[in-house]
């Protein structure tokens, strides 16, 4: 009996860590939906570029980890103000869904351009962490996984405040709800937009140095990409909260039925649990747990 | 006196092809409470819109003519420029940001203010004017009730600091009573704060009450421009605008007829 308890709890934590970086790369995902109404399908391919970078300059540069870490956040953060000026504002005004193609195009090109650049077999950081598992409650928990989750919570609360409290998350929030009314108030929308790309590409890349360091580093990170769709649409597709929320339910989920339903089913379920509740919910619930509910006075 | 914003036979063109302000010139002067009335569709909105800069979000444009603020063109500048220069437009409408709190969309309005210190005791003010706001600070703005958003739209317009306030009609939809409030409102506001005020509004009576000065627009073009006192005196006006006819005579439907009684402006 203690045994199943501890299964349970084991399982429970797992998809707590996993489920933090899913809220992560939902939350940069959503940025990008509410700010400019545009699906990004290159999502994954932000984690990747990320993963990708931070190892380089970690392993070929020798840059001490924490360094390149920070590195690699300033280089996100003008590869999301180079996307958006160059790819997306020349698009501005265009139907959305040539827009959503051209993000399709860039994820192929930018996961092609990162494997001639660094090949295709899976790579390791270098341990950064010790390798003594911690002793919590009866359970074993590495520390990485401990260090990862403690490092997300970390940022989604900070980006939690930032978009209650500071003058630019209040703008953006602004321009997410209508763009003439940001116009009005002396907001430089051009601005806002390369904000939203520049900060989805920083916790994109932070998810992916995170697993990059858990599960070593190929081009299965772009997979994340996919995975964030079950994360949102759980979450409700407009709702930050909802993007960190769906992205810890979606982990546990995942979790779960993988520990529940492998011996029975053979194995496999991981992968495919997160999409299967996803056609669940867009059948019983599509607009998610905090999806747009519409502000109507009576 | 040299007016502060001078609009000099402006035409404003909508997605290439429709022609809406036919060459139209307004001036506001320093502290004064300026009005324009007309029917729908003669073009006040978009002449607010061309002042503030927002046309190009709807796919219009001044094409001929220029908009000068304290000597400067500003037709050719982004809205956000044109906002920090002092110009601020309230839409009509009442367009709340309905999904972040009052406070939340007070705190927005200041968005072009660096200074963090200022915002706080602008806040002051904005609640010293509209005392209703205070308890509601907290609440959604979607839920709170239209005469509390048209306060709401006012005061995050205050927090700007502007010169100049574009007013685009203050009154729509609100019960008399309430509208009385919010106009004595912003007569305070232009008498303690010189700030001054282009007033679009349908309520021609309410508007004329309270402003110096008026134009009346029609089909995109201004048709009279004179002092209130002069304006509330012509009898077109009377008639048209604020429905004074002949007291005590009779009339005949014969006379009501419009091609009878003819305009004293050509359009």
């Amino acid at each position: 009996m203690a045994e199943n308890i501890s299964f349970f709890f084991q399982l429970l934590l797992t998809g707590l860590v996993v489920g933090s970086i899913y809220a992560l790369v939902a939350l940069g995902f959503v940025l990008i939906y509410k700010s400019t109404s545009i699906l990004n399908f290159a999502q994954g391919e932000l984690l990747m570029f990320g993963a990708y970078v931070c190892l380089a300059l970690t392993v070929e540069l020798n840059i001490p980890f924490i360094w390149s870490f920070l590195l690699t956040l300033a280089f996100s953060f003008a590869l999301g103000v180079l996307l958006e000026r160059t790819i997306l504002r020349p698009m501005i005004g265009e139907s959305i869904i040539s827009v959503i193609m051209i993000t399709i195009a860039l994820s192929t090109v930018m996961r092609s351009l990162i494997q001639i650049a660094w090949g295709t077999e899976t790579k390791v950081f270098p341990p950064i962490f010790s390798e003594e598992p911690i002793h919590f409650l009866g359970l074993f928990i590495a520390q990485i996984h401990l260090y990862s989750l403690s490092f997300a919570l970390l940022c989604v609360a900070m980006f939690g405040l930032f978009f209650k409290f500071s003058s630019a998350g209040l703008a953006m929030r602004v321009t997410a709800f209508d763009q003439q009314i940001a116009h009005t108030m002396g907001i430089n929308i051009k601005r806002i937009f390369a904000l939203a790309w520049a900060i989805s590409a920083i916790v994109s890349s932070i998810g992916g140095i995170i697993l990059g360091n858990i599960n070593g580093i190929n081009n299965l990170l772009a997979h994340m990409g996919l995975k964030v769709f079950p994360c949102v649409i759980l979450g409700g597709l407009d709702s930050i909260i909802g993007a960190i929320v769906g992205g810890f339910l979606i982990g546990i989920l995942e979790n779960l039925a993988g520990g529940y339903l492998d011996p029975i089913l053979g194995g496999g379920v991981k992968d495919v649990a997160p999409y299967v509740f996803l056609i669940v919910m867009l059948m019983i619930k599509p607009y998610g747990l905090f999806g747009k509910v519409l502000i109507e006075r009576l | 006196m040299t007016p502060i914003l001078s609009v000099n036979n402006i035409q404003v063109v909508y997605k290439d092809v429709i022609l809406v302000l036919k060459g139209m010139s307004i001036e506001v002067n320093e502290g004064k409470i300026i009005t324009i009335l007309g029917n729908n569709g003669a073009g006040k909105t978009t002449t607010l819109k061309a002042i503030s800069g927002i046309l190009k979000s709807e796919d219009g444009e001044v094409t001929d003519g220029s908009i000068e603020f304290y000597g400067e063109r500003i037709d050719k500048k982004y809205p956000e420029d044109i906002v920090r220069m002092g110009i601020f437009q309230v839409m009509e409408g009442r367009r709340v940001v309905e999904d972040m709190t009052v406070e939340e969309n007070l705190m927005a309005g200041a968005h072009t203010q660096r200074n963090r210190k200022n915002r706080k005791k602008d806040m002051e003010m904005v609640y010293h004017y509209f005392p209703r706001l205070i308890e509601r600070r907290k609440v959604m703005a979607g839920y709170v009730s239209g005469g509390e958003q048209q306060m709401l739209v006012m005061g995050r317009a205050l927090m700007s600091r502007p010169k100049l306030l574009l007013l685009d009609e203050p009154s729509m939809g609100l019960s008399p009573l309430l509208v009385a409030e919010i106009f004595n409102i912003i007569q305070t506001i232009n008498n303690e704060r010189g700030i001054s005020l282009l007033l679009v509004e349908q309520n021609a009576r309410l508007a004329l009450s309270i402003a110096s000065h008026g134009y009346v627009m029609e089909n995109g073009r201004i048709v009279l421009d004179d002092t209130v006192e002069k304006l509330m005196d012509n009898a077109d006006v009377k008639e048209f605008y604020l429905g004074l006819t002949e007291v005590g005579k009779k009339k005949s439907y014969r006379d009501v007829k419009h091609y009878k009684r003819r305009k004293r402006w050509l359009t």
